[in-house]
Parts: structure tokens; sequence; C-alpha cells
């Protein structure tokens, strides 16, 4: 039983990751792109990490996954963050002048 | 805070005379510290609003992973569609919530569910820009932001 719901885990994070990585070449500019990638550094890890819950079922590992899940939702945001925000200062300007058009047009 | 520490350590003996130190021993150590807390709150004076705030606590991570879970799929769902429909937008969020703490946890748990990553604050702390996925409708957007998220950051911290 716990094998099934492992393999059903670690089958749902490597299909939330790959379709993170294919968002990641099919969205159109950066910050959308960011959209795809945080999710496979939040959903795709902590599905893949609840697997080992399920598999081994300790309190050592128990333990260990749920720090590397709380360590993984604490960093992931702020690089995120830190990249997007280094977009919106660089390309500020082309950004709003396509806003601006498409909502226009 | 105090009535947390409290907390603590009734867990700890809970699993100090139960004699077993795992995850789950600790967790009902909480569960029932919680409770005679809560039984002997008129006796030892502590702050009730922990009480509440345990629950908004709960519900906050509840809402979150739900949130989660939604949004992923449907920044999923445009990805692997032949025609995505994404409208992406930088929309403003005007804060209310005030302390350094506060501001962390509302653009981290925005930042976290896709379809929004929030972008930068402003330096007077009273807007939010957030990029956001699916903004056909902005306000209705910022809307849901603040009626949500936001809302129930500030419920854990006020009373």
């Amino acid at each position: 039983m716990a094998e099934i719901i492992a393999g059903i885990l670690v089958l749902a994070g490597a299909g939330f990751t790959l379709i993170a990585a294919i968002g990641i070449v099919r969205l159109p500019d950066l910050l959308t792109r960011m959209h795809a990638s945080t999710k496979a550094g939040t959903l795709g890890s902590a599905l893949l990490v609840g697997a080992l819950i399920a598999v081994f079922w300790e309190t050592t590992v128990t333990s260990k996954a749920i720090a590397t899940i709380l360590f993984l939702l604490l960093t992931a945001p702020i690089a995120a963050h830190m990249i997007g925000r280094a977009y919106a200062k660089t390309e500020r300007d082309k950004y709003i002048a396509r806003d601006r058009k498409q909502r226009e047009g | 805070m105090n009535v947390l520490v409290y907390n603590l350590i009734l867990a700890f003996c809970w699993a100090a005379i139960t004699g077993s130190f795992t995850l789950g021993s600790l967790f009902t150590g909480l569960v029932m510290g919680y409770f005679a807390l809560w039984l002997s709150q008129p006796l030892i004076g502590v702050d009730s609003f922990y009480f509440i705030r345990v629950f908004r606590v709960i519900r906050l991570a509840l809402y979150f992973l739900w949130e989660l879970l939604l949004s992923s799929l449907r920044v999923a769902w445009d990805v692997i569609r032949p025609f995505p429909s994404n409208n992406p937008k930088i929309i403003e969020v005007p804060l209310d919530v005030k302390s350094d703490l506060e501001i962390l946890l509302v653009t981290n748990l925005i930042s976290l569910t896709p379809g929004t990553l929030s972008v930068d604050v402003t330096p007077d702390r009273k807007t939010l820009y957030v990029h956001h996925m699916f903004a056909d409708d902005p306000e209705a957007e910022v809307a849901a932001l603040k009626g949500g998220m936001e809302r129930m950051v500030l419920e854990v911290f006020h009373r």
C-alpha cells in the first residue's frame, strides 16, 4: 500500500517537474516562465519528498523530509522574487509599453 | 508566545512519560497540552488569543496548500494546452499589513503559489507589485489576493 502511494506521489511530482520544464520552454517571457519554475520548486519537489515519507515511515526520515520541504518553501520564493525584481527593474519600461499596447489593442 | 512554550513543555512531558520520542507522540503531546491549557486557561491566566491563533495558523496552512494545488493545476494546464490563454499583467495590491514579518509572509505565500509572483514592494510599504499570469480581470484578482491570503495573515497576527 505504501509503495502504491509513493509511486503515485513520485509520478505526480515528476509529472509536475516535467510540465514546469516544458513551461520554461513554451511560455513567452521571463516573468511568466518564473511561474512554471516556482511550481517545480514547490509542488513537484514536495510531492517527491512526500513519497520518501510514505516509503520509509520512520521518524528520522519524516523529520528530515519535513525540514527539506520547509526549507524549500522558505528559499524558493526568495530566489524567484530576486530574479523577478531584477527583471522588472531592468526591463520595466519595455514591459509597461507592451502592457499598455495590450490594453489598448 | 509564552503559551506556545508551555505547550511545547507539555508535549515534551507527554513524550517523556509515554517513553517514546517519535514525531507522533510529540504531536499527540502537543494536542493534549493544547486542551490541558485550554481547560486551565482561567486558572493560570494565559493569553486566550493563543487558542484562536492556533486554528488560524492551521487554516492559513490548509488554505495555502489548497491554493498551491489549485493554481499549480491551472498553470500546468496552461502549459500543456495547444494554445495558451495566459494574460500576464503586473497588478498593484494595496497592503494592509504593516510589520516586516507580515509583509514577508504575504509576499512569500503569493510567490509560492504558481500564477502569482510578488515582484516588488514600494519603499513606503503601501503597495505590492504582483505579476499575475491570468489577469483577465485585474481588480477581481487584487480583491481575491486581499480577501484570501492577506486577510488570513492579518488574522493570524491580530485579534
